[in-house]
């Protein structure tokens, strides 16, 4: 019948050409060809995060593949993303006892506590690319700002030094990198996510405590996660309308 | 990782502002308080302080010319400055402040001076020869005319100079305590009140510095300071102390009573890491001390040179004082974790470009362009006799 | 004496001297800042083309899994079917590329690899399998009996 065979084609034919140009961007992602991604209008997206506390096991994993990916200098100590462990008197909310042992870097020495009256987790940590970021706020000229897809980047040819965005960020998610004396931060692997993969620390977490969502998909998970889920962001008085969703964020967290 | 106490996030091991960021709101601070003074002269025609109109001027000007220097040695790619006037980012403060300062050096300091001395250039300049007259000259902008119309006109443009200024001096300082008060991310930073506390801290620096000018030049040429003059500085340098102490006390007692949740993080930190800086240098060596003096001068009838002394060891305190809240402002608010959990510490280096050797030759830099101009424009040349040209 | 000109021609002088600088301001700003700057925000679009001009170092699960099927059907129904190849064995994308100068895939020390995850900690969670060497076959190597890609036992 002429309708099925027309159609047929015309989805062969579609198959046949996002395959070819999918696998020139994979081609060219592999070989490190630097070049802009075929097929990524940047409004189809809203990038943010979510990270699952009850699964996080403090391995490190993240903190080393994103000193990898991003060339994060190992020294003086420099972090786009680094694991916290907390350890919580549980009547005293207010004073926990918080260790990043080099970021986490190295992973963390195995503590034995009484966990009758202790409560202790990890909690990884990077940029939370704010919709409404105090960081973007305050930046002189325009070097760091919000991409159209919702990743909070920096514009490093630009960037003066002037640290006046390391100052106003609540996170302390961003650093000053002595071989550019540029500020940089987090990007969210914004090379990666705009040819369709994840992010470096999602894709070497082992447990999946750190899943990178679209919140423009439809299709996306993320958004039966944070239905089911008591979701929290980190400092929230801020109102920063921070894009990483945390689970199970005890109230000591900082 | 030494130097740190309890747990910081890991960026944050590095402070980011260093002791050159405290000169920078220092000297603008400076530049505020030494206008001020000037305009109590020319706007609201407090005889007494005339001899110093032009003196505090000039001294304004001087430290205006060097305050971007020490923000230009502390950004990571000073040649790119210009992009903070040539692409502003109208919601950042600081790029903001990049016009209100260059409002402020050219269409009112610069014009002012210019207007009011136009005359003596000229008359320089006509009785020049040579590269002196060429100069004399291109500063008048080779103008001629000193008729009394145009004399007329120069009077009248300098005072409404003079008005704006007044306004333009208070935005200039009060913004930069706005580019700290604005940063809801630091809680030793964000509060309605620094702009005003600021902006008082650096009317009491100016004019203890001209008094102290004043004093100093007075000494070197060889004359005796008029004691007319000092008391009424020092009448305005108490009024501005008595704001300021209040200002600052305000915001203590509001900080203990409402305890909120970064209270304890930095009450620890002011009883330990800021105590020299904090309690000892701002506020009894640099606030107590010279408010007690100035008071006694206000209360007790003193000999003229037991005033002039007092003055003299005022205008020091004050000025170390109003340094040391600059530094515990800028310092202070970096040295705890902004998870409140713990410190790190300013490791201050000397011969670097960041270190404590720029700083002072900065900080030495505006007395060498004040003697330039001094030689230029000599401020003296209007007696305090002369009445005013209005 | 010049009596009879404008007494306001040097304030004119002055004024010439702020449209000379207003003017080397403008011409400036038409030289140094490009012309598309604005277009999404208040910054370089040529910035966005920078963050993504970026190498990427890791090749990602589904680079792996093309070509490495057998591992793929190792690993059906693993208890570590969740985790990622490269989260083991280390940023391959040049190796997935095809690479000839990329350094060979090593197989990791298990000794030291299966403990960063699996040395009990009281921080990690409760519900995730965790040993204390001490206590779990001392001396002997972890894959003397579980398979790294297939760990259970049973």
């Amino acid at each position: 019948m002429d309708l099925d065979r027309r159609s047929f084609l015309l989805d062969a034919g579609r198959l046949i050409v996002l395959s070819a140009s999918a696998s020139l961007a994979w081609e060219a992602l592999l070989e490190g060809r630097p070049e802009t991604a075929p097929n990524y209008t940047m409004t189809d997206h809203w990038w943010g995060m979510v990270i699952d506390i009850e699964k996080c096991i403090g391995c490190g994993n993240c903190v080393r593949a994103c000193k990898t990916e991003n060339n994060v200098p190992l020294e003086p100590y420099t972090f786009r993303t680094w694991v916290e462990r907390y350890v919580v008197e549980l009547d005293d909310l207010e004073h926990p006892k918080v260790e990043s042992p080099n970021g986490g870097y190295d992973g963390f020495k195995p503590i034995e506590t009484d966990t009758a009256r202790i409560k202790t987790f990890f909690v990884p940590k990077l940029c939370n690319h704010c919709a409404a970021s105090p960081c973007v706020q305050v930046c002189p000229v325009g070097a760091t700002f919000e991409s159209p897809d919702g990743v909070v980047l920096v514009d490093t040819d630009y960037c003066l030094g002037c640290r006046y965005c390391v100052q106003a960020c609540p996170y302390g998610c961003r650093y000053i990198d002595p071989r550019t004396h540029t500020v940089d931060k987090c990007s969210l692997c914004y090379h990666r996510i705009t040819k369709g993969l994840t992010t470096a620390c999602c894709e070497t977490c082992p447990t999946g405590a750190r899943q990178l969502g679209d919140l423009k998909n439809p299709k996306d998970p993320i958004h039966e996660f944070l239905r089911t889920h008591k979701i929290q962001v980190l400092k929230p008085q801020m109102a920063t309308h921070s894009k990483m969703y945390y689970n199970g964020l005890d109230g000591s967290v900082r | 990782m030494g130097g740190v106490e309890g747990f910081i996030y890991p960026n944050e091991l590095e402070l980011q502002w260093s002791v050159l960021i405290v000169l920078y709101p220092f000297i603008t601070g400076l530049v505020a308080g030494a206008f001020i003074l000037a305009s109590l002269e020319r706007v609201f025609n407090v005889p007494a302080v005339k001899p110093i109109y032009r003196l505090a001027l000039l001294t304004a000007l001087s430290f205006l010319i060097v305050a971007p220097l020490p923000l230009q040695l502390h950004l990571g790619h000073p040649e790119r400055s210009l992009e903070m006037y040539l692409t502003p980012h109208t919601t950042s403060a600081m790029a903001m402040f990049g016009f209100v300062y260059l409002w402020y050096l050219m269409v009112v300091l610069v014009l002012e001076i210019w207007f009011d001395y136009r005359k003596e250039l000229v008359l320089t300049a006509r009785a020049s020869t040579g590269a002196k007259r060429r100069l004399y000259r291109a500063m008048s902008l080779w103008s001629d005319d000193i008729s009394p119309a145009a004399l007329r006109v120069d009077d009248r443009i300098g005072y409404l100079v003079t008005v704006i200024g007044i306004p333009s001096a208070f935005l200039l300082h009060g913004y930069v305590g706005f580019i700290f008060g604005s940063i809801k991310a630091n809680p030793w930073w964000s509060t309605p009140l620094m702009p005003i506390v600021f902006l008082f801290s650096a009317m009491v620096s100016g004019i203890a510095l001209v008094q102290l000018i004043y004093m100093g030049t007075c000494r070197l040429r060889g004359i005796k300071s008029d004691i007319v003059c000092l008391d009424a500085i020092g009448r305005y340098l108490f009024y501005a102390f008595v704001i300021d102490f209040s200002l600052e006390m305000l915001d203590l007692i509001h900080r203990i009573y409402e305890s909120d949740e970064s209270f304890k993080s930095l009450d620890f930190m002011v009883r330990t890491r800021l105590f020299t800086s904090q309690i000892v240098l701002q506020i009894i060596v640099g606030t107590l001390v010279p408010l007690g003096l100035l008071a006694l001068t206000q209360v007790s009838r003193l000999r003229d040179d037991t005033r002039r002394a007092i003055y003299a060891v005022a205008g020091i305190l004050t000025t170390i004082g109003i340094f040391a809240m600059r530094w515990n402002v800028v310092i202070g608010g970096q040295l705890f974790s902004k998870s409140f959990l713990g410190y790190t510490s300013y490791k201050m280096e000397f011969a670097t470009r960041e270190g404590l050797l720029p700083a002072i030759v900065l900080l030495l830099a505006p007395f060498g362009i004040l003697w330039v101009l001094i030689k230029l424009m000599p401020p003296w040349h209007q007696s305090p006799a002369a009445p005013h040209r209005s | 004496m010049s009596g009879d000109q404008n007494p306001y021609l040097h304030v004119f002088r002055m004024a010439g001297l702020f449209a000379v600088g207003i003017g080397a301001f403008l011409v400036l700003r038409a030289l140094y800042v490009p012309g598309d700057f604005g277009t999404f925000g208040h910054y370089r679009p040529a910035a966005l083309e920078a963050n993504r001009a970026v190498a990427a170092k890791f090749a990602g699960r589904a680079s792996c899994e093309a070509c490495h099927t057998e591992i793929v059907e190792a690993r059906k129904d693993s208890k570590h079917g969740g985790v990622g190849c490269e989260a083991c064995h280390g940023p391959l994308a040049r190796h997935a590329s095809g690479d000839d100068q990329a350094p060979k895939p090593v197989k990791p020390d298990a000794a030291r690899l299966c403990l960063t995850c699996h040395r009990a900690d009281a921080s990690k969670p409760r519900t995730f399998k965790q040993i204390v060497p001490a206590n779990h076959y001392p001396g002997e190597v972890c894959t003397s009996c579980h398979n790294a890609h297939k760990p259970q036992l049973s």
